[in-house]
């Protein structure tokens, strides 16, 4: 059994490309598959290399597998970021037919055909040509496979607030916590590791007399005491403004049954934020550095002190400073050979330097020059060391160029970037807002240091004797050979960056985009500060003049459906239900989405469409009575002493002349003129107004009251009141509706634009006698709660009049006989009242919103407008709905139907529409064609005016 | 003889490349040569986009003016010509605009043979989907409206849309049913930066300076008339100015004090980790506000709605990216487990009718071309050659005539949308 | 996210608000149609600071003026209208 400061004792089985394995709980994949000798998991992306496992952590570049099956398999899952659960599965991918024999790896051959944009430069001809190369080419592209299957699990979000958020719980973050923590603050510390202590779970130190790992648990337990919040396999992936941190808790691993949500993402409204987010390690460049058994340093160094596992039997350790050589020790206490220590420097002192010459052969001013590999891993390389050559059998070579702090959330704060010229790195500079960098992520390499610094003074004491360490040196670069590596998952090398720089793709923008250097799944974490200073050394000039790419979020690749949370399914968009709903539901109706709002279509019976039902119900209201629910139709109340100069505002037509209880229709203008909504204005009481508009527009209403009211009135005295929801509404239609309504409320009926109080089934309602059909009609507004009785009475009552319920088709198919226009259809946002006939109705003395706009030239004349007609189908068959005006098929349209409707009542025509025509007016009378190529069809039409049906406007009045 | 040679094979082509493949691939040269200013050219083109560079390119390769310059602040194609979701297509309503961007299409379809640089337009389809009877109207209406002015559309049945993406939820309880679609076979996804790099190659190629770090800080003045521009790498004489920086108009304008109908605002994207082919069509709903297609290199790019108020910040607010990513998923439930690698944000140039400008300013000499909104990147062949066409002879192309910026004092807005003035409501 | 200071609320989170447009295009009623288009469909549209009209549209409803700069984001002035 393996010992390591983060591994425990139990046995966990799991299975890789079929084969089953055991772990060890505490175990990620790729320590688990490690300490199995699996070497390769993994085909690259572009030459299908085979790779092993480069990293410990989120940075890993290589080792992307698909794991878990069905709907929760999730491909590209870093083997190095999954920790093994019982009967975890595992595939390589991008591998065909195997991971061992790969035929894609004939891309390796040709890559010198195939350099870096090698695909702006061939593949000329028709794109359809194109095309065809461009199957192969996604075919070949891509890593592993998404899912067919929906994913079966749930995904939530949770919001806090903190007054300190600690993203890291290495030993900066663990201190900084407990320190905030203990003094009172609210605390919220993130970490995206299973276990805290960071680079402790991989170091041989003691804090406070106690081994790091243990330190680090004893931190946690007393930042928890203190009330402090503590969330691990948490990722902090996005610094947005105003402190607000969003974070990706995984509540199971991928792949992984879970007992709740699977992700939880989190929303962190922050006073202070500290990111204690550490470093991450460099690779050396050097032909085939990409071999399964070359890894980074820390890697190594942690999969041998955190689990125990030795990650090969004969290691080589290639590094340009002093923390590199930690790996040596680490991997020699788990058995392994140190054949050699490489040290770039000549002359290289301190105490890690004077320990390990003790132990292991180190060798100076020796640098890897290439990597030798037999089927498909490494076996051997070849340094140059002073003036010569050697070469080593090893199958691990850990390496180590030097550290680079991670800044990325720090950057998407705003926060400035200072590079430091010792260090050879970028360092955190001013922070745009309350935030500071703390640790590692600051360029502080001691330990003492680091925990001092968060006020935590405890002794901290390192067996090697080298707590303070120095950072580590600059980037090292040298000229290689061969195939040398930048980005390890894009298979970017040395010479695609010289052939960048040759082409002039210089800035670190253009290196970026024309070597696809870093926009691999681990987003160049290891890579990309490696190449641009070797861009900025092809170019001559200093890291800093190179430039950087800009980090964005996320920090580490988040799943789709953490975004969405619960926003799934049913509750991927809200639906609004009328308060009726339930009756509807009842009486057989067909729903249809009205903006939000489900509304009843038709209420077919037995074996009808719903076009017939429509017709039928249309009818029912022409020759008898009919109800349809109105409810989601805005209503808004306008009260006070400053009542009428903020209604004369906002609607168009006169109204100040109106006698209480009395209403009329009005249009509400945009600024620049045109139609914004429609819909009738009555005066309840002196000083107290009733608008109603279209339900599409009631949210955009809502803010054009208050703000006319506010801004453009400064705060008239008058109280605006949304009362669209409060109240429901139910129209009653028809030749019997009087009648109908005079049995309901014991009272006589308003007369035509009138409204009355009454009550219905006891229930106080309002009566507003408005027609939209054409028919006498009142519109009766209820209480919303309390309208399912008043409903009953109405339903009753015209049923047994000989009518019944209507929908939406039926209404509509009314309205078009009367050339009522509709928000969203005629008027559909480009047209002036003047377009719609209505430019007589407006207050010639202007004072309302949008008179300025109509003064524009374009728009006073009339001429090259599109009017409302109306239209008239010649030939027996249905008018195709947005169907061109032509005179002639295959001319350019002149215009287009706007609605189109059986006809209802008796008349010329089974079909007629409403539609906007150029010079509309001037063209009644004329025979046009309604032209629909894309359904293949074409009507000629009559043109007339929008009126199909009374009008003189006998049959709505009383 | 070695100088022919040596032209021969700076030519793109399958066999330079494998010139290339033996001789290491040393024989290519600059793309674009590293340009300093000169005094004075004919034309000045601030802004190295893909609009900038295509239309440095027509007015040399059309027009015959090759004195000319591009001036570009930072690196070229780093703004939204590189952050933008790459999709083509000329399947609009309005037909000033159905003109515009379909004259813009035929371009795109030869355009990486004039150019000799592929940037890999792929006419894979542009499909927009419809989720009830009311949107298959509404998108019958925009299909006959262009097949009637001889733009190519099909309507699409649910089980062709199907076929066409068999990932799609069509499902009758989905929350937004899909009832069919609108495709426009024509439209398609470009590799963006390659549009960027392929006219910049091809412009420098006709003797065009483009200059990158050249940021414009001023204008010189002769009374009214512009006569050119002041920079950080000094002023620079021109015949005639063109500013060409969409998501910066009202900054750039503002230099020479200028107010136009446009603001900044913010439209954020994303990408997913690369995946194995999965979707072969761009998809687009309206109603919901989300589109999507798969890039060659596997990630699905996606976006939505913008941010809807002024920013230069290029950076958005995450409730936009939940937004559409969990409609995405809601057309695509396949899409759950994907991993976004990426999201961005670019400044776009609203305009206040959802339509571009191309066309004089006030003062003599200058000129603009910007305001394309969220919808610029289909438009850059076009958009440049029409630019080139308004450059070169001081009148405007009848295509772009329209675009005028007098058109909103006058009331002739070109209002796809129909939404009216504010940029936030479209 | 930005965290608008709502004078009534307090600092709410910008879903709860919506942009209207900046001070200086406001279209008064008895401005002439030249001034109004003129201010209607002209901006500054600033790299910096504007002022600008939102409403806390999903919270109290009140119209705000926001000094705000349109690349940091930052809100240096706010008061009820």
């Amino acid at each position: 059994m393996r010992h390591g400061s983060g591994v425990r004792a139990g046995k966990v089985p799991f299975t890789f490309n079929g084969q089953a394995y055991w772990g060890q709980e505490g175990d990620t994949l790729a320590a688990a598959l490690l300490a199995n000798g699996v070497k390769v998991v993994a085909r690259s992306f572009k030459y299908h290399r085979p790779r092993g496992i480069m990293a410990a952590g989120v940075e890993e570049p290589c080792a992307l597998v698909t794991v878990g099956d069905g709907g929760r398999r999730e491909p590209n899952t870093r083997a190095t970021d999954v920790f093994l659960y019982p009967g975890l599965v595992a595939t390589s991918q991008n591998a065909w037919p195997s991971l061992s024999f790969d035929i894609g790896a004939i891309n390796g051959r040709l890559s010198g055909l195939i350099p870096a944009g090698f695909y702006y430069k061939t593949f000329f001809g028709p794109p359809s040509r194109w095309m065809l190369y461009e199957r192969v080419i996604r075919r070949a592209a891509g890593l592993g496979k998404a899912p067919v299957e929906p994913d079966p699990d749930g995904y939530c979000h949770r919001a806090a607030f903190a007054d300190v958020l600690i993203v890291g719980a290495g030993p900066a973050g663990l201190a900084a916590a407990c320190v905030a923590a203990e003094s009172g603050a609210r605390v919220i510390l993130l970490e995206q590791d299973a276990l805290p202590g960071g680079s402790l779970l991989a170091h041989a130190v003691s804090i406070d007399g106690v081994p790091g790992a243990e330190w680090a648990r004893g931190m946690v337990d007393r930042i928890r005491a203190a009330g402090g919040r503590v969330l691990f396999r948490t990722t902090a992936t996005g610094y947005w403004d105003d402190n607000f941190i969003t974070a990706v808790e995984r509540l199971a691993e991928p792949g992984q049954v879970p007992s709740g949500p699977v992700q939880c993402l989190w929303k962190l409204r922050c006073e202070r934020v500290i990111l204690a987010t550490g470093a991450l390690e460099r690779p050396l460049v050097f032909a085939g550095n990409d071999l399964p058994g070359v890894m980074l340093a820390s890697a190594a160094q942690t999969y041998a002190a955190r689990y125990g596992v030795a990650p090969g039997q004969r290691a080589v350790v290639a590094t340009s400073h002093d923390a590199g050589y930690r790996a040596a020790f680490a991997l020699a206490d788990v058995g392994v050979a140190i054949v050699a220590v490489l040290d770039t420097r000549s002359d290289p002192v301190g105490p890690l330097v004077h320990a390990a010459r003790s132990r292991f052969p180190v060798h100076t001013d020796a640098r890897v020059l290439s990597a030798r590999g037999r089927k498909g891993v490494l076996v051997g390389l070849e340094a140059a060391i002073g003036g010569g050559r050697q070469t080593f059998a090893a199958d691990l070579l850990a390496m180590s160029g030097g550290m680079s702090p991670v800044l990325h959330l720090h950057r998407q704060a705003g926060g400035a970037l200072v590079h430091d010229p010792v260090r050879d790195a970028y360092l955190p500079g001013e922070g745009r807002q309350n935030h500071v960098c703390v640790g590692a992520a600051t360029g502080e390499g001691d330990l003492a240091t680091i925990l001092s610094d968060a006020l935590c003074r405890v002794p901290v004491e390192d067996p090697l004797g080298a707590a303070g360490a120095a950072w580590p040196g600059p980037v090292w670069r040298q000229e290689a050979r061969g195939k040398a590596f930048v980005d390890f998952q894009h298979d970017v090398t040395t010479a695609d960056l010289a052939l960048a720089q040759r082409e002039g793709f210089v800035s670190s923008e253009h290196v970026k985009r024309y070597t696809t250097l870093g926009m691999g799944t681990d987003q160049g974490k290891t890579g990309a500060m490696v190449a641009l200073a070797q861009m900025a050394d092809l170019r001559g000039v200093a890291l800093p003049e190179a430039g950087l790419t800009t980090f964005r979020p996320p920090y580490t690749p988040v799943t789709m459906a953490a975004f969405a949370g619960t926003m799934r399914g049913d509750h991927a968009g809200p639906i609004r239900r009328l308060p009726l709903a339930a009756m509807h539901e009842a009486l057989g109706a067909q729903w249809v989405p009205a903006g939000v709002w489900m509304r009843p279509r038709a209420y077919p019976a037995p074996g009808e469409t719903i076009g017939e039902a429509s017709v039928r119900e249309a009818r029912m209201v022409r020759n008898r009575v009919g109800i349809v629910d109105v409810s989601s139709l805005a209503k808004f109340e306008i009260a006070g002493p400053d009542a009428l100069a903020l209604v004369l505002a906002v609607c168009a037509t006169p109204v100040s002349k109106l006698a209480v209880g009395r209403g009329r229709y009005t249009v509400m203008l945009r600024e620049d003129g045109m139609v914004m909504d429609d819909g009738t204005v009555w005066r309840v009481a002196h000083d107290r107004w009733l608008v109603t508009s279209s339900t599409g527009g009631a949210a955009r209403m809502a803010r054009h009251w208050t703000y006319v009211r506010d801004v453009l009135l400064d705060g008239a005295r008058a109280a605006v009141v949304d009362v669209g929801e409060r109240w429901a509404g139910i129209a009653l239609a028809g030749p019997s509706a009087c009648r109908v309504l005079t049995g309901l409320i014991n009272a006589a009926a308003p007369a035509h634009m009138g409204l009355v109080d009454a009550t219905i089934a006891g229930v106080p309602v309002r009566v507003l006698a408005a027609s939209y059909s054409g028919e006498r009609a009142f519109e009766i507004h209820v209480a919303a709660h309390r309208v399912g009785p008043v409903w009953q009475a109405l339903h009753a009552a015209v049923v047994e009049a000989g009518g019944g319920v209507y929908g939406l088709d039926a209404m509509d198919h009314l309205r078009v006989e009367k050339g009522h226009v509709v928000i969203g259809a005629e008027a559909d946002g480009r047209t002036t009242p003047a377009d719609l006939g209505m430019g007589g109705m407006l207050r010639k003395a202007g004072g309302f919103v949008g008179w300025q706009g109509l003064m524009r030239p374009a728009l006073s004349e009339t001429a090259g407008r599109r009017h409302l007609v109306g239209i008239t189908a010649l030939d027996d068959e249905p008018l195709p709905e947005g169907a061109m005006l032509v005179m002639q098929i295959g001319e350019e349209p002149q215009g287009h139907v706007t609605t189109a409707a059986p006809r209802i009542a008796a008349g010329e025509g089974a079909w007629i529409g409403l539609a906007l025509l150029t010079d509309g007016v001037a063209r009644h009378g004329e025979i046009m064609v309604a032209w629909s190529p894309v359904r293949d069809k074409a009507v000629r039409v009559w043109v007339g005016p929008p009126m199909f049906h009374d009008p003189e406007g006998v049959r709505y009045r009383d | 003889m070695v100088r022919i040679a040596s032209l021969a094979w700076s030519r793109y082509s399958a066999l330079s490349l494998l010139r290339g493949a033996i001789g290491g691939h040393r024989h290519w040269g600059r793309a674009w040569r590293a340009a300093e200013p000169a005094p004075s050219y004919d034309v000045v083109v601030i802004g190295g986009g893909g609009h900038g560079l295509a239309t440095a390119y027509y007015l040399a390769a059309e027009h015959g003016i090759r004195r000319v310059a591009v001036l570009e602040r930072g690196w070229i194609g780093g703004g939204n010509t590189g952050r933008n979701t790459t999709i083509v297509r000329s399947n609009y309503r309005q037909p000033e605009l159905q003109r515009l961007f379909e004259y813009s299409l035929k371009l795109w379809h030869g355009l990486s043979d004039e150019l000799n640089y592929n940037t890999m337009f792929s006419p894979r389809g542009a499909l927009f989907l419809g989720h009830s009877d009311a949107d298959m109207m509404r998108l019958a209406e925009r299909g006959d409206a262009m097949r009637a002015m001889g733009l190519d559309a099909d309507l699409m049945s649910p089980d062709e849309v199907a076929r066409l993406v068999p990932l799609l939820d069509m499902s009758k309880e989905a929350r937004w049913p899909i009832f069919g679609g609108l495709i426009q076979r024509r439209g398609g996804t470009a590799r963006h930066d390659a549009v960027a790099w392929g006219f910049a190659r091809a412009a420098d190629a006709l003797g065009v300076d483009i200059i990158e770090n050249c940021e414009v800080t001023g204008f010189l003045r002769d009374a009214d008339r512009v006569t050119g521009v002041r920079t950080t790498r000094g002023d620079i004489v021109a015949g005639r100015t063109g500013i060409c920086v969409a998501g910066n108009s009202g900054h750039v304008a503002g230099l020479a004090g200028i107010r136009l109908p446009i603001e900044s605002h913010t439209l954020q994207a994303w990408v997913t980790e690369a995946v194995k082919p999965m979707i072969d069509t761009v998809v687009m709903s309206q109603t919901l506000h989300c589109y999507f297609s798969q890039s060659d290199k596997g990630g699905i790019v996606g976006g939505g709605d913008p941010d809807f108020f002024p920013s230069y910040a290029q950076r958005g607010a995450p409730i936009r990216l939940e937004e559409s990513i969990a409609q995405a998923i809601a057309l695509v439930p396949a899409f759950a487990r994907l991993r976004i690698l990426r999201t961005w944000a670019g400044v776009t140039d609203m305009s206040f009718d959802g339509s571009p400008i191309i066309g004089e300013m006030p003062l003599p000499g200058l000129y603009l071309n910007g305001g394309w909104c969220y919808g610029g990147f289909k438009a850059t062949p076009g958009s440049g050659r029409l630019y080139a066409h308004l450059l070169a002879t001081g009148e405007s192309h009848p295509v772009a005539a329209p675009f005028d910026l007098a058109r909103f004092a006058q009331g002739r807005t070109i209002d796809e949308a129909g939404a009216g003035p504010m940029p936030q409501n479209r | 996210m930005m965290l608008i200071p709502c004078p009534h609320c307090g600092p709410r989170v910008q879903e709860e608000f919506a942009y209207e447009r900046t001070l200086d295009s406001v279209v008064r009623l008895d401005d002439g149609p030249v001034t109004a288009m003129s201010r209607l469909y002209t901006r500054a549209n600033p790299r910096g600071e504007e002022i600008e009209i939102w409403s806390h549209v999903h919270g109290c409803g009140q119209w705000l003026r926001l000094r705000r700069d349109r690349v940091t984001h930052a809100i240096s002035d706010v008061e009820a209208i």
